[in-house]
């Protein structure tokens, strides 16, 4: 198996920040990423991660990364079956 | 009645005040209201360090249900300080694995298997009443403390010099009058009421169900969940199980067999039918299986909140524990954070009483501890959002967390079933003397930092580092052998012994020796303290009476130890 390109081990936080806590950054993320969606409705919000998803994709750019991650994400969900 | 445990009865005696002349008002040097564990660790430190106190309690018994229940290192130490820890640590459980489950599966565990050499363990479990009983136990040593139950503070009014408190009892009521007055009457707290002193924060919209039980036998219980791990001294957290769909479970282990369980229950539920045992006992069966008999010990059902006073400090009136904030009950941030209150406040009111420091170190109280507890909110609020999601979209993330977790690291740190609690690091405290710009420090013991614990050798025989630093402040110094200081040195060690506020030195030394006059030495054998304190030979910490520090210094000159070390107990006493 080559070397992956995904990092999933933990990864948050500000470049050059000590955090005393190793949860900290992540849960700031968490918090930041609930907030974002406060007041809206559930199609706004479906809409709101969407739109996350392409920019997050586009700073990474790297198809490696991205298309590892589209794989790790869609991991274990099983397609349903449509009748035609 | 509960099975495992007979509430002690503590005798009420007649108070003294009903039998005085009409008009007649006693003068107490301190009044604590409330013999919970803030209160009664309050009135114990205050006895032990010499004041006299009057500790008020509306009841005569200890905690009436498990409630508070994990008892974090932080408060270990403090309780060690107080002369408890060790019953606690007896009578407790010690767990350091956690196991996270996520509908029918197992997905992942942690061990919290603490960093090797402290004396005290992360984290202990212990029904609150057996905690309080101990500390009652070590009150009733303390000549120096009253403790009266059945004695209802009734009303307080607050003066330029104190307090004026009228008291209830069976026999009669009294008033006397508090130079100064601490409230720890718990979340509720009547007295804040009274006042009229806001509480603002977060109500969340959420009940949950706590039960304890009593396991007939040792359960390895793994009938409804997979088969994975058998219960032990464990923390156990369910997300969405199927004995309880849609909503958390935790399980964890207490002393004498006793197991808590809390179920998420949801706001609309009714507090009184789910407390009947024919709505619980069947809600446990689901969870445990038919092979699992118990007894239901106790059961309530709370709801809770995230708020604190603006401040701790009202004039002479003190506010410390849940009468000051509140968590929600995910990280354990609860008693463990009330009992640091009574830690940080103790030295600061000896201090102010005395006559040593002004009024004005109390308000850094408020300031040190108010920011001890948005930290705690900060943290059980997450959990909480966490752990029961408000929306759909909260609940997808949460969701996607949970599946991602099993296989990557990255999510199993996003889970977030409480962040247990540990203690503030008060780095932004005015009582911090800052490091100076050149110095370098490795770790994490910077001021305003709660001192790490390690091993030492003292007399040759093992012991721990924290207990040599208690109570009063105290001057580290790292040296090679404690025989061999300057002159500059021991005049310095001594001259600070000599100061109204006494500065005790502890020789940290790399090899034994005859401690010089007015000093104390410790054998760093290991290497530990160096290492935690990122310390070399000549480094020097200032440690404040509640184990925090103070100021540090790498091999300041000897001939200015003395002016430094003064500067800075002054600043840490509002005396600069």
């Amino acid at each position: 198996m080559s070397t992956p390109h995904l990092i999933t081990t933990p990864n948050f936080g500000v470049p050059g920040t000590t955090y005393l806590r190793a949860f900290t950054p992540g849960d700031d993320f968490y918090e930041a990423l609930i907030a974002t969606h406060q007041g809206l409705s559930d199609e706004q919000s479906r809409l709101l991660n969407a739109r996350l998803v392409l920019l997050l994709a586009n700073h990474i750019g790297d198809l490696r990364v991205l298309r590892e991650a589209l794989a790790a994400a869609r991991a274990g969900a099983t397609p349903q079956e449509v009748s035609p | 009645m509960l099975s495992t445990y007979t509430y002690p009865r503590y005798a009420c005696t007649r108070p003294t005040e009903l039998d005085d002349e009409p008009g007649t008002v006693r003068r107490h040097p301190v009044v604590v209201v409330g013999a919970g564990p803030v209160g009664l660790a309050a009135a114990i430190d205050l006895a032990q360090q010499g004041l006299p106190v009057l500790l008020l309690d509306d009841d005569d018994t200890v905690s009436v249900g498990s409630r508070g229940l994990c008892y974090a290192k932080r408060a270990l130490e403090i309780l060690d300080r107080l002369g408890c820890g060790q019953a606690v640590v007896d009578k407790g459980v010690t767990w350091n694995v956690g196991r996270t489950f996520f509908g029918e599966r197992e997905v992942f565990n942690f061990n919290l298997l603490p960093e090797a050499d402290h004396q005290r363990p992360g984290m202990v479990n212990l029904q609150q009443y057996y905690l309080e009983e101990y500390m009652v136990n070590r009150a009733q040593q303390l000549p120096g403390l009253q403790l009266r139950w059945k004695s209802k503070v009734s009303q307080v009014t607050p003066q330029g010099d104190g307090a004026v408190v009228e008291v209830e009892t069976a026999d009669g009521r009294y008033t006397l009058h508090a130079d100064w007055l601490v409230v720890a009457d718990g979340a509720r707290s009547p007295i804040r009421r009274q006042l009229g002193l806001d509480i603002d924060g977060k109500v969340f919209q959420d009940r949950f169900l706590i039960a304890d039980v009593v396991m007939k036998a040792q359960p390895g219980l793994s009938a409804n969940t997979n088969g994975q791990g058998s219960l032990g001294n464990e923390r156990w957290f369910w997300f969405d199980p199927p004995f309880h769909p849609h909503q958390s479970v935790l399980l964890h282990r207490e002393a004498d067999n006793v197991w808590r369980i809390d179920f998420q229950l949801g706001w609309d539920a009714d507090p009184e039918e789910e407390k009947k045992p024919e709505r619980v006992i069947p809600r446990i069966q689901a969870m445990l299986g038919p092979d699992h008999p118990f007894e239901l010990e106790w059961v309530s059902v709370y709801t809770f909140q995230c708020r604190r006073m603006q401040q701790f400090r009202h004039g002479r009136v003190l506010f410390a524990g849940d009468a000051a904030h509140q968590v929600s009950p995910f990280g354990a941030r609860g008693a463990n954070s009330g009992i640091q209150d009574a830690d940080n406040l103790v030295w600061k009111l000896k201090l102010v009483i005395e006559g040593k420091a002004p009024d004005t170190l109390l308000d850094t109280y408020s300031t040190e501890r108010v920011a001890a507890a948005d930290e705690n909110l900060l943290n059980s609020t997450r959990s909480t959002d966490f752990i029961t999601p408000k929306s759909q979209v909260s609940r997808d993330f949460r969701n996607a967390v949970l599946t991602l977790a099993g296989q990557h690291s990255f999510a199993r740190t996003l889970v977030n079933s409480g962040r247990l609690s540990v203690p503030a690091h008060l780095v932004e405290s005015s009582l911090n003397t800052p490091d100076d710009d050149a110095a370098q420090f490795d770790g994490t013991m910077h001021p305003g930092a709660p001192m790490a614990d390690a091993p030492v050798l003292r007399d040759g025989q093992p012991a721990w580092l924290l207990p040599q630093v208690a109570d009063r402040f105290v001057l580290m110094l790292f040296v090679d052998q404690p025989g061999r200081l300057d002159a500059d040195t021991l005049g310095a060690i001594r001259a600070l012994q000599q100061q109204p506020i006494a500065v005790h030195t502890l020789l940290v030394a790399r090899r034994d020796g005859p401690a010089p006059d007015g000093a104390a030495v410790v054998v760093d054998h290991q290497g530990t303290v160096a290492r935690r304190y990122g310390a070399r030979l000549g480094t020097a910490y200032v440690m404040r009476p509640d184990q925090h520090v103070a100021a540090r210094w790498h091999q300041p000159d000897s001939d200015t130890l003395h002016r430094l070390v003064s500067t800075a107990v002054a600043r840490a006493t509002c005396n600069a």
